[in-house]
């Protein structure tokens, strides 16, 4: 066992974190936010030509990198810490995701190379009815010649008024819960989508309604077989849990920081105010949160390389997302928050970032389950199967 | 990252398993899962004897150099072990204190004599220890010991005077290692001893202190002239401090799995109870087992990452956190306890004061987040040493 970061992934976080740093500036974020795209297209090509992160996990067979699931995390995380806006949370944990997960083998070399040459995506799977279980799917599809026809609603859709490519997710016409779902790749231009990005209260990542009127997909645009794509959604949706949880630390670790070097300045009654006993112990609780949250993060990540790669660990990837999830949803909305306390009247002020977290901790805590949801997925797991053979114990 | 242990470990692992279930048997199975903290009190002569069983099969000191009598057992093999003896209901262990605090302490700073003379009878499961760190006046505040220890000239010997408090086992133990104060005028961290301490003698009181669950583990020691040998103190009179806060550093955190799996046999009560009872179909308190199996499993993997951790010894942020995290987690789940119990959990097993074990966790935990350092000192401890926040001023 040794549960720490190789030198390799080490230097892939402090890369990321050094770029980062430099190009996404609380005043490169500001100005990205407020455009309707949501990103700076230049830094995003920056960001493929000279740093292929978009590459980083997909096979090198397919034109990526090759690398794993903690090396992604370890620069998740940096992008989490610098708010990075950028469609490469919907490109990679999304859409490349479910590509390498629910897509044939000719799908993938179709599409997996050009992923990692820059192309944007994202995964369409969510109506309006606020659930991220299998009944969130409400599109529906229906055959059509050698072909099917998709109609209805997508919302929530991270960067889908922008996207290139679309992976979606539609069900059979009077299918419920996990039966009848199918998972379909095409083009965002595609006739018969109409986009339109929902302008958010954290203005840092883009969601966007898509309405697909007809929209006719070849056979081939089928990924994984017809009607049985639910636990290949849920998958992409795990791998994709704990990649917002990587984030969700990023993000908590930099409320914690930046209130800190803030209550090491500010002085108050003669002194700074991070000599208060008040102060600094909502500061320490701050960085329990947060380091408790990395533990729950790096173990599902190594979870996920274990479910990519179809190892021993597999089956636990369900049960690791929704921990790291559940537990990081907290911690970040905890930290923005103690962070806006801390900081006083400058929290509320638009002038001091912390709002910016504390803004992005509500989206990234809601999105893919809010904690309380997590913990109700856990609860089935632990409560509602086959009782456990008895323990020994008085 | 790698999650998995290597052949030679998992090997370490059965043949760890196998003496256990091959030895934690019969005249042994009534402690199965009894003792530590909350349950000292119970099986003591069984659980003393097995001590002595442990160290036939050469499973006590295992972490210590092979010259002293250990096995040189590496990190891993000790998280195994740790972890197989908790799986198994391995016994709280009564001589815990001599084997992770009082060895290595000699080990590092004990003279060969020292050596020569204490850690056989830790090893063999014969001497048990105490520590005589607390008083009155020095709980939090631990530097503000006032029990003194004066060289008596004629006789050749430490005298030494004063209270210590909250001493775990002090009326089973053999020994006891205590901080006094070597010089009279001193304050503060200067001027202690590290003493080694026989508790049987005239000069050494000991009165169990009734706890809220009706039992004692938790006692007071009186010293009045209790006489220590010129060769029972480690490293220099004035030296005590630097030797007692050495003692932290021994503990990387090998238990802390063994730990885990104690929590987990008590969180899985907690579970079958609810399936039980019919408390797992209350939304609010799903929400909440739910909550400790998350805190649970973090735990574990923060002491994966520690024990990971650099060799320096230095305390990394995770390490930090641990033991206000474990507290608070262990104290919430007593709550969990009783509350997935409902009007149950007030009924007791017998009169006068017969706890049941979920009952004896609610009432004892409360304990976990006092001893070994406050809740409120380890925020200050993260705060001032992690998150470089300046100390408060002092009165």
């Amino acid at each position: 066992m040794d549960f720490r970061f190789t030198e390799e992934q080490d230097m892939i976080r402090s890369t990321a974190e050094a770029f980062l740093a430099e190009a996404s500036t609380p005043a490169a974020v500001r100005s990205a936010m407020i455009t309707e795209q949501g990103y700076d297209p230049a830094l995003w090509q920056r960001i493929c030509n000279d740093m292929c992160w978009q590459a980083m996990h997909i096979p090198e067979q397919y034109g990526g990198l090759g690398l794993g699931y903690v090396e992604l995390v370890a620069t998740l995380e940096q992008m989490g810490r610098y708010l990075l806006c950028s469609p490469f949370f919907a490109t990679v944990c999304l859409a490349a995701n479910a590509i390498l997960v629910a897509g044939s083998e000719e799908q993938k070399a179709e599409y997996l190379p050009q992923l990692a040459s820059g192309t944007t995506a994202t995964l369409a799977w969510t109506g309006s009815s606020g659930r991220w279980d299998a009944r969130a799917v409400d599109v529906v599809c229906s055959a059509d010649g050698d072909g099917y026809r998709l109609s209805g609603s997508y919302r929530y859709v991270p960067d889908g008024h922008t996207a290139q490519l679309l992976v979606v997710a539609a069900r059979a016409q009077g299918s419920s819960g996990a039966e009848g779902i199918s998972l379909f790749v095409l083009p965002a231009d595609s006739a018969g989508i109409s986009r339109q990005w929902l302008p958010t209260m954290d203005q840092t990542r883009r969601q966007a309604q898509l309405v697909f009127e007809d929209v006719r997909v070849p056979a081939g645009a089928l990924m994984g077989g017809e009607g049985t794509g639910w636990a290949l959604l849920e998958k992409t949706v795990d791998l994709a849990t704990v990649a917002v949880a990587a984030e969700q630390v990023g993000g908590a670790q930099q409320a914690l920081d930046s209130t800190v070097a803030y209550l090491k300045e500010r002085v108050q009654f003669g002194r700074v105010i991070a000599s208060y006993q008040a102060v600094k112990h909502k500061a320490a609780d701050m960085m329990v949160k947060v380091e408790a949250s990395r533990s729950a993060v790096y173990y599902a990540a190594c979870i996920a390389d274990e479910a990519l790669a179809g190892g021993a660990l597999a089956q636990e990837l369900p049960e690791a997302a929704s921990i790291a999830k559940a537990y990081c949803s907290d911690a970040y909305f905890f930290n923005a928050g103690c962070g806006i306390q801390l900081h006083g009247g400058v929290g509320i002020t638009a002038e001091y970032d912390i709002q910016l977290y504390f803004k992005r901790a509500k989206s990234t805590e809601t999105f893919l389950g809010n904690s309380a949801w997590h913990r109700e997925r856990l609860a089935g797991l632990l409560l509602d199967g086959p009782v456990p053979a008895a323990r020994g114990g008085r | 990252m790698k999650l998995s242990f290597s052949a030679e470990d998992e090997r370490f692992r059965e043949e760890v398993a196998g003496w256990l279930a091959a030895n934690l048997c019969g005249e042994f199975e009534c402690i199965r899962y009894r003792g530590g903290p909350g349950d000292e009190h119970s099986f003591v002569e069984e659980r003393k004897a097995w001590e002595r069983k442990l160290h036939e099969g050469g499973w006590t000191g295992i972490g210590w150099p092979r010259e002293h009598g250990g096995r040189a057992a590496s990190i891993e093999q000790q998280v195994i072990f740790n972890e197989e003896y908790a799986r198994a209901g391995g016994p709280g262990r009564m001589g815990h204190i001599g084997e992770t605090l009082t060895g290595p302490t000699l080990i590092a700073f004990g003279t060969a004599q020292q050596k020569q003379r204490y850690l056989p009878g830790i090893l063999r499961g014969d001497d048990l220890w105490c520590q005589g760190y607390s008083e009155p006046g020095a709980g939090s505040d631990l530097a503000n010991v006032k029990t003194k220890a004066r060289f008596d000239e004629d006789a050749g010997k430490w005298l030494i005077t004063g209270q210590k408090v909250w001493t775990s086992l002090a009326h089973e133990s053999r020994y006891c290692f205590v901080i006094a104060r070597t010089d009279p005028a001193s304050v503060g961290h200067r001027g202690l001893g590290f003493f080694l301490l026989a508790m049987d003698q005239p000069g050494v009181v000991v009165r169990p202190i009734e706890q809220l669950t009706g039992t004692s583990e938790f006692n007071e020691v009186f010293f009045d002239e209790a006489v220590c040998g010129a060769d029972d103190i480690v490293g220099e009179p004035g030296d005590g401090w630097q030797v007692a806060m050495g003692l932290l550093g021994f503990e990387r955190g090998v238990s802390t799995l063994g730990q885990q799996m104690l929590f987990q046999n008590e969180f899985d009560e907690v579970v079958r109870i609810a399936r039980e009872n019919g408390a797992a179909t209350d939304p609010a308190i799903r929400q909440r087992i739910a909550d400790a199996h998350v805190g649970l499993r973090i735990m574990r993997f923060n002491s994966m990452r520690m024990l990971s951790g650099g060799e320096d010894g230095s305390l990394s942020r995770e390490a930090m956190i641990y033991k206000l995290y474990w507290a608070t987690w262990h104290r919430n789940l007593g709550k969990l306890a009783m509350d997935v119990l409902g009007p149950e959990s007030e009924i007791l097993d017998a009169a006068p004061y017969g706890l049941n074990r979920l009952q004896s966790l609610y009432l004892f935990t409360r304990a976990d987040t006092i001893y070994g350092g406050t809740n409120q000192i380890q925020r200050n401890i993260i705060a001032e040493r992690a998150l470089g926040m300046p100390r408060e001023p002092r009165g």
